[in-house]
């Protein structure tokens, strides 16, 4: 590990930032689409949504 | 000894270069295309409405859980994907993922898949998922795969599981049709896998995978896949006598069970040479459209139903 890496931490390479960049965008989009999975399917059912039998 | 070159270091920290792409290599795309589809028929032939928010919201559950079930078995596998040349690009093996990161990728999809589906389906549904995931991923990929030559002949049950969770989330309860279905993926699942074990034994006797070719050789292989294929051929023939399904779907499953005993014959009887590969191969393209067509009949089936009553 040379001085400036060790002043600075990690430094992420330009790959590793546009992979993380990527990844961050997916789990976003994902709990987005279960965000509106939960609102649409509580619409739907209305008030038997809470009416859960095993 | 492993033919790709690429490892990963666990004992020093990294920084992961894994792209979106990586993830959806770990959900096995094509076998999650298959499991959408027969759970697809499993929901529509249910004899219940079903709204179509809660309808996508099962087949997106089920799909999500066989990805989850792809993830957790590339994680527990990418030793031995790492010797086999059909497997070897997986991301693990390729050094794209850690396993670390598939195995937390595959938990958090299978624990979210199982829930949602429990929460906004119904649990009947909900229970049934988590255990296709529980069957494919210990009872199947720790325990059979590397132990007994019957692997795929009883972890078929996890393949064959999908259409009866969508059956369960549509009707909240279980019947005869959807074991029907379970029964004929499970007869099917043999002579496909063995086919394709046939041509890729090299594969898995480097790993030390004991599939049927590798213990028992391919004569003995190729007779398991007869006999499976003529069981398989009267199970997915019989709800139609026994009138669970009409006679388009019986005389459609009658044609195509023929097919499918021909290229079984075909392969049981060229043992030698490239006429033996093709064979092999053959029934392994041929297995993979004879059950696409017999679920997609009845598939047309509903859908002309609904469209045209009158007619049909």
């Amino acid at each position: 590990m040379d001085d400036k890496q060790a002043r600075n931490g990690i430094v992420l390479t330009e790959a590793q930032k546009k992979s993380r960049r990527q990844r961050s965008i997916a789990i976003a989009l994902a709990l987005g689409v279960l965000v509106v999975l939960f609102f649409a399917v509580t619409i739907v059912k209305g008030p038997a949504v809470l009416v859960r039998p095993i | 000894m492993s033919i790709v070159e690429h490892h990963i270091d666990l004992a020093t920290p990294r920084i992961s270069e894994a792209e979106v792409a990586d993830f959806i290599a770990l959900l096995k795309p094509r076998v999650m295309s298959l499991v959408i589809f027969t759970a697809l028929v499993g929901l529509v032939i249910a004899p219940v409405h079903v709204h179509p928010v809660l309808a996508f919201t099962s087949i997106l559950c089920i799909a999500v859980g066989a990805g989850a079930s792809g993830a957790l078995n590339m994680w527990y596998e990418s030793d031995i994907d790492a010797l086999m040349s059909r497997t070897a690009n997986r991301p693990i093996p390729r050094g794209r993922i850690a396993p670390q990161e598939a195995l937390t990728f595959g938990m958090t999809l299978a624990f979210f898949s199982v829930m949602t589906l429990g929460i906004l389906v119904n649990w009947i549904a909900g229970s049934l998922l988590a255990f296709t995931i529980f069957f494919y991923v210990v009872i199947y990929t720790m325990a059979l795969k590397r132990w007994t030559a019957q692997n795929i002949v009883i972890g078929g049950a996890a393949g064959a599981l999908p259409p009866v969770v969508a059956w369960a989330a549509a009707t909240g309860s279980l019947s005869v049709e959807p074991f029907l279905l379970f029964l004929i993926i499970f007869f099917w699942t043999p002579p496909h896998f063995w086919a394709l074990a046939l041509f890729r034994s090299d594969d898995y006797a480097r790993a030390g995978v004991p599939m049927l070719p590798v213990v028992a050789g391919p004569d003995a292989t190729r007779l398991q896949i007869l006999l499976y294929t003529i069981v398989l051929v009267v199970v997915a023939v019989a709800p139609w006598p026994l009138g669970y399904f009409d006679a388009v779907y019986g005389v459609t499953s009658l044609a195509l069970g023929c097919g499918m005993l021909a290229f079984a014959i075909n392969v049981y009887r060229r043992r030698e040479g490239r006429k033996a590969l093709r064979a092999t191969r053959s029934l392994f393209a041929f297995s993979i459209l004879y059950l696409f067509m017999l679920f997609a009949t009845l598939l047309i089936e509903v859908v002309a139903r609904a469209v045209a009553p009158s007619i049909w």
